[in-house]
């Protein structure tokens, strides 16, 4: 018998009585299911080799058809709605320089076309890596006078979703530039190293079990070409750091803080592992 | 935490396990207490009461006959936070004979409602779409109050489970 | 101001029943989530959506807090006559939003 046919038969005899069977033999065959999966991830060797290039999938493909539908209806994707307060503040005069995004970079469309898929870049300023947002902050302190928008804001994702929308269909770029090597090297590092409670390595799922269930989600393997994403349990639009917080927290580590270094390197490394694949800006996920 | 955050961890760590074994995938260890589980069954049980009596405000005394209503609901979601809904009532939205009234419920959330529309013959097609969030498995509910007075019902059952590497509630 | 999308096609036959789609930033707290120290977070739902066609009301929702966040409403109206859509949600704390759209009837 199918174990969840297994449970309820145990569970309707129980509710007769009032008891919890139902739960305690779907719980005990968990724990029993769980044991198995912990033995596989402790026991196998961490993955070197990428997935082959031409092996590799967006986590689009792995969705429900409505989650899918939901994100191909510009009409109906909850994101379109950030893309039209992006381009709304983009045309907004701010800061002590009363300055819009507009009156330097003119029309969106033309000026950030396929910017987005060749970020996080190198800032010879800061001498590292900066990513979209880090960049949106820098263009707001250094050309408007205005202060950095906070991380997970409205506007700052309003903004960010709007630049990477402009980049919609194109191909992330390879971030080759040499001065991002020790960087993108560093994010692998990150990438393949067991942390947390779980002691589990990003690796450990996205690339040896992807497209495997976990609870009850199929595993993607992490290319981050929607970002910003409408996440369903979020019930709004976050960044790829608030998604890689919640991987950390989801392995039971501390997750590093918003604009930690960590963080950008392992931004740069999962775009340079996702390089080609096409950009799906505002993407929705699970 | 309170008795409400302990009840939905249990509620969320079993759904956890239930879903992962429906399913066939690794789940990560459960934790409940049975009590909690026990409250569960009884609170259960009062919601589906809150939803007969929501019902009843609707319809009253009334017939309700089942059919001409479809709900459509993925059977299985990603995620209960954001469930995409139609509910289509057959009917071909005369002014002598259209749909009038449809009020759609739930079993298990804390409150029994969805939502309810007003249509007229102007609308053309008894159809509407949204998003809907729901706490648990279970089965919708709607109802649809045509011109003539008479009450029809449809329903669907969806299965809700949990994604992983979910955000703490901040 | 909340940010809404609206689909209404801009042209259509007399007759035709043409299919509006909505959507509307909004958080739609239902009321019964707690924070992590225990407090209730209020409800802060929209409670109406109310859509009319050249100011005869053609559509009206009631809403709860099922209702997802970003709340998506789509539903179907009969092209009449050349004009104006008007959409009006409202909600608790006073919210209050409206938005429209054209369409051309041949």
């Amino acid at each position: 018998m199918r174990p969840a046919r297994h449970c309820e038969a145990r569970g309707d005899e129980a509710i007769q009585k009032g008891g919890t069977a139902r739960l305690e033999c779907f719980a005990s065959l968990a724990m029993r299911g769980t044991l198995a999966t912990f033995l596989a991830l402790t026991l196998t060797a961490p993955a070197v080799a990428e997935i082959p290039l031409d092996e590799r999938r967006s986590g689009f493909d792995l969705m429900s058809p409505e989650t899918q539908a939901m994100q191909r209806d510009d009409t109906a994707n909850p994101g379109m709605l950030w893309v039209g307060e992006g381009e709304a503040l983009w045309n907004r005069k701010e800061g002590g320089a009363q300055r819009a995004c507009a009156d330097c970079h003119g029309d969106a469309a033309q000026s950030m076309r396929a910017v987005a898929a060749r970020y996080p870049a190198f800032s010879a300023e800061l001498g590292r890596p900066i990513d979209l947002q880090g960049q949106v902050n820098l263009c707001r302190a250094r050309r408007q006078d205005a202060p950095p928008l906070r991380f997970e804001s409205q506007e700052l994702l309003a903004l960010t979703t709007y630049v990477a929308h402009q980049s919609r269909g194109l191909p992330v770029a390879a971030l080759d530039d040499e001065r991002l090597v020790p960087f993108r090297e560093a994010g692998r590092r990150r990438f393949l190293e067991r942390q947390g409670q779980l002691n589990f390595s990003c690796a450990n799922c996205h690339e040896d079990n992807w497209g495997k269930k976990l609870a009850g989600n199929i595993i993607p393997q992490a290319h981050p070409t929607g970002y910003p994403i409408y996440r369903l349990e979020w019930q709004g639009m976050g960044s790829l750091q608030r998604r890689l917080r919640n991987c950390l927290t989801g392995v039971r580590a501390e997750p590093y803080a918003f604009g930690a270094p960590e963080l950008i390197e392992l931004e740069l490394y999962l775009n340079w592992r996702a390089r080609g694949l096409p950009i799906e800006t505002p993407g929705v996920r699970p | 935490m309170t008795q409400h955050d302990r009840h939905r961890t249990t509620r969320r760590a079993a759904l956890r396990a239930a879903g992962a074994l429906a399913l066939g995938g690794a789940a990560v260890a459960v934790t409940r207490t049975p009590a909690a589980a026990q409250t569960s069954a009884a609170q259960e049980a009062a919601r589906k009461a809150a939803m007969q009596e929501a019902i009843r405000q609707v319809v009253g005394e009334a017939k309700v006959t089942e059919g001409k209503v479809t709900v459509d609901i993925p059977p299985l979601v990603e995620n209960g936070n954001t469930v995409p809904c139609t509910v289509v009532v057959d009917s071909p939205m005369t002014a002598a004979e259209h749909v009038k009234a449809i009020h759609v419920f739930n079993e298990k959330n804390p409150q029994p409602n969805v939502f309810s529309l007003q249509l007229g013959p102007r609308a053309g097609r008894a159809s509407v779409s949204t998003r809907i969030r729901l706490q648990d498995s279970q089965t919708i509910h709607a109802i649809a109050e045509l011109s003539d007075g008479s009450f029809w019902s449809g329903s669907a059952p969806v299965i809700i489970t949990l994604g992983a590497c979910l955000e703490d509630l901040i | 101001m909340a940010r809404t999308l609206i689909n209404v096609p801009p042209k259509a036959k007399r007759g035709d029943v043409i299919s509006v789609k909505t959507l509307i930033s909004h958080v739609m707290e239902s009321g019964y989530r707690h924070s992590t120290t225990g407090a209730a977070i209020p409800r802060d739902i929209i409670r109406s959506f109310a859509a009319s066609y050249n100011g005869a009301e053609i559509f009206r929702a009631e809403l709860y807090p099922a209702i997802a966040a970003n709340p998506f409403i789509s539903f179907h109206t009969v092209a009449t006559e050349s004009g104006t859509l008007e959409f009006k949600w409202e909600g608790d704390n006073g919210f209050a939003q409206t938005a429209s759209a054209k369409i051309t009837v041949e």
